[in-house]
């Protein structure tokens, strides 16, 4: 017998490994919903895969008669815009910033400490201040995304830059470079696969700051559908949004990782291996 | 008129002295191999011919002019490792060289700009046989093939001087061989002057025409820090290839007695 360390489970057995949990968990929701509705059909807190497949049929075909869009859709779009945004903007600045951070100390010397002291400041406690500042309008839903995960993307950018061999911007140097060219075709190529695995551990986050903000003041997007639908226990319309909001924010993860291992293969050498 | 010239040359590091009485000349063209044992200030010293060590005491000069505090394209460098950029490609790698100093702007050229530095870059490449490698990444490349595109990359600039430090160090020793031909063939034929560190007293014979061996000149077992090493063999090979052997062993006995 092979020590466990050693013990790989060959192919199939690891997708049939990896399936395990998800059936154990479907398995568990679906005995615990059937026992409750067997004692009670106007349950509310564990509905049947029919009963949400029904709602959600409904939210994403019917139009709402208020304000005249399709919620299911009308939510996605709303949300998925305010993190493309927020996000896209946070990783602009990042990699602005993480460049000029990791390649002029002149530039690292005032930024780095102050970065370090405003990536501690937790997001949602200057929530209030946005709301205030900005009003409960779009821009402040955005800026809390921008607020929540920038310092986080600058710091992992900074911090990369500052691992790269120093050899590299010595070799530049050498072969006549100036500041300018350093940072554009040495430290910009190599930051980028960064700033995208970075952002995509960033997500997790942003999704956080955006629902957050969206349950306290908003019209429309899936964490204001979450929260409005609370106060009536509608579990038929929460559960499928959850799983609905984890199904984006997984496409949304691999179509980064595979933007990034399509365009930087060389980042990618050490993946895989397992 | 010589190259490089040492005068008084001291290194410290706090109270550490690292280098000391270092004086020297070396003409245009001489190969100079520098041998001591670990933490002698070897690299410290080609540190200091790069301009990324700062001189504490002393004169280092190039040209009759103090060295600049910082890299240049006149001195060349390879690294034992990361000389190379994990970004680019073989060619991506050479033809930098020539996109930095052209395009101050972007350091990046494109169509016809960069058909001509595509040329220069394969050519510098076939010298070092690295023509059918050319859309490989550093990645993919073995540790001598690496070391090779280092050695093609330094010489883009066409620099006077070429700076080794321990190049060959994480080689197999075939291809030790085969490299120490290479660098001998570009030394001759681009008229270089070489600095090169290197562990193996064998290598400095063979491929120098001038050995230096770093060494601490006094040592005192109550203070170890107080004393710098400096150059304390100082030896004309090529004048001498006959006692090169025994040379080489007799150095080798001093530094591991």
């Amino acid at each position: 017998m092979k020590r466990l360390i050693n013990l790989k489970p060959a192919r199939p057995a690891r997708v049939a490994l990896a399936l395990l949990p998800f059936l154990l968990i479907a398995f568990v929701y679906l005995s615990a919903s059937s026992a409750r509705l067997a004692e009670n059909p106007n349950d509310r807190l564990l509905p049947s895969p029919a009963k949400m497949a029904d709602t959600m049929h409904g939210l994403a075909t019917e139009a709402n008669v208020r304000t005249g869009s399709i919620p299911l859709w009308a939510d996605t779009a709303a949300s998925l815009k305010r993190l493309g945004i927020g996000v896209g903007i946070s990783a602009f600045a990042a990699l602005v910033f993480g460049l000029l951070s990791g390649g002029l100390p002149l530039f690292r010397a005032p930024f780095s400490p102050l970065i370090t002291v405003v990536s501690l400041i937790p997001p949602l406690a200057v929530l209030p201040i946005l709301f205030i500042a900005f009003g409960t309008g779009e821009l402040a839903k955005i800026v809390l995304i921008i607020v929540g995960i920038t310092p986080f993307l600058i710091r992992d950018l900074t911090g990369e830059a500052l691992r790269l061999p120093d050899e590299q911007r010595i070799k530049a140097q050498t072969l006549g470079a100036n500041s300018w060219q350093v940072m554009l075709r040495v430290l910009l190529p190599q930051l980028t696969p960064r700033l995208i695995s970075a952002t995509r551990l960033a997500l997790g986050s942003a999704w956080l700051f955006l629902i957050a903000a969206e349950a306290i003041a908003a019209q429309d997007g899936l964490g204001y559908r979450i929260f409005l639908v609370r106060r009536y226990l509608s579990m038929d319309v929460i559960l499928p949004y959850v799983a609905w909001i984890t199904l984006l924010a997984f496409i949304i993860d691999q179509a980064l990782l595979w933007i990034s291992r399509l365009s930087f293969p060389w980042y990618h050498v050490d993946e895989g291996k397992s | 008129m010589s190259l490089v010239e040492a005068k008084g040359l001291e290194k410290h590091y706090g109270d550490d002295v690292v280098l000391e009485r270092l004086n020297f000349s070396v003409e245009p063209g001489e190969f100079v191999t520098i041998v001591g044992a670990s933490g002698c200030g070897k690299t410290t010293f080609l540190k200091m011919m790069l301009g990324t060590e700062s001189i504490t005491k002393g004169q280092l000069r190039v040209d009759d002019k103090p060295i600049p505090g910082e890299p240049g394209p006149d001195r060349g460098v390879v690294f034992q490792r990361y000389s190379v950029f994990p970004h680019l490609t073989v060619l991506g790698n050479t033809i930098i060289a020539e996109e930095l100093s052209r395009s101050r702007l972007f350091g990046k050229l494109f169509w016809r700009g960069r058909r001509k530095a595509r040329e220069a870059a394969l050519e510098r490449l076939t010298q070092v046989g690295l023509q059918h490698a050319l859309d490989k990444y550093p990645h993919e490349l073995s540790g001598g093939m690496q070391q090779r595109l280092a050695i093609a990359q330094a010489l883009m600039m066409k620099p006077r001087i070429l700076l080794l430090d321990e190049p060959f160090g994480a080689l197999d020793p075939g291809i030790r061989q085969d490299m120490h031909e290479l660098v001998g063939k570009l030394w001759r034929e681009q008229q270089l002057t070489i600095f090169m560190i290197t562990h193996d007293i064998e290598e400095a014979f063979a491929l120098g025409t001038r050995v230096w061996v770093f060494d601490k000149w006094r040592d005192d077992p109550q203070a170890p820090q107080a004393y710098g090493a400096t150059i304390t063999y100082d030896l004309d090979v090529e004048r001498n290839r006959e006692d090169a052997p025994s040379q080489a062993k007799q150095i080798q006995e001093d530094m591991y007695a």
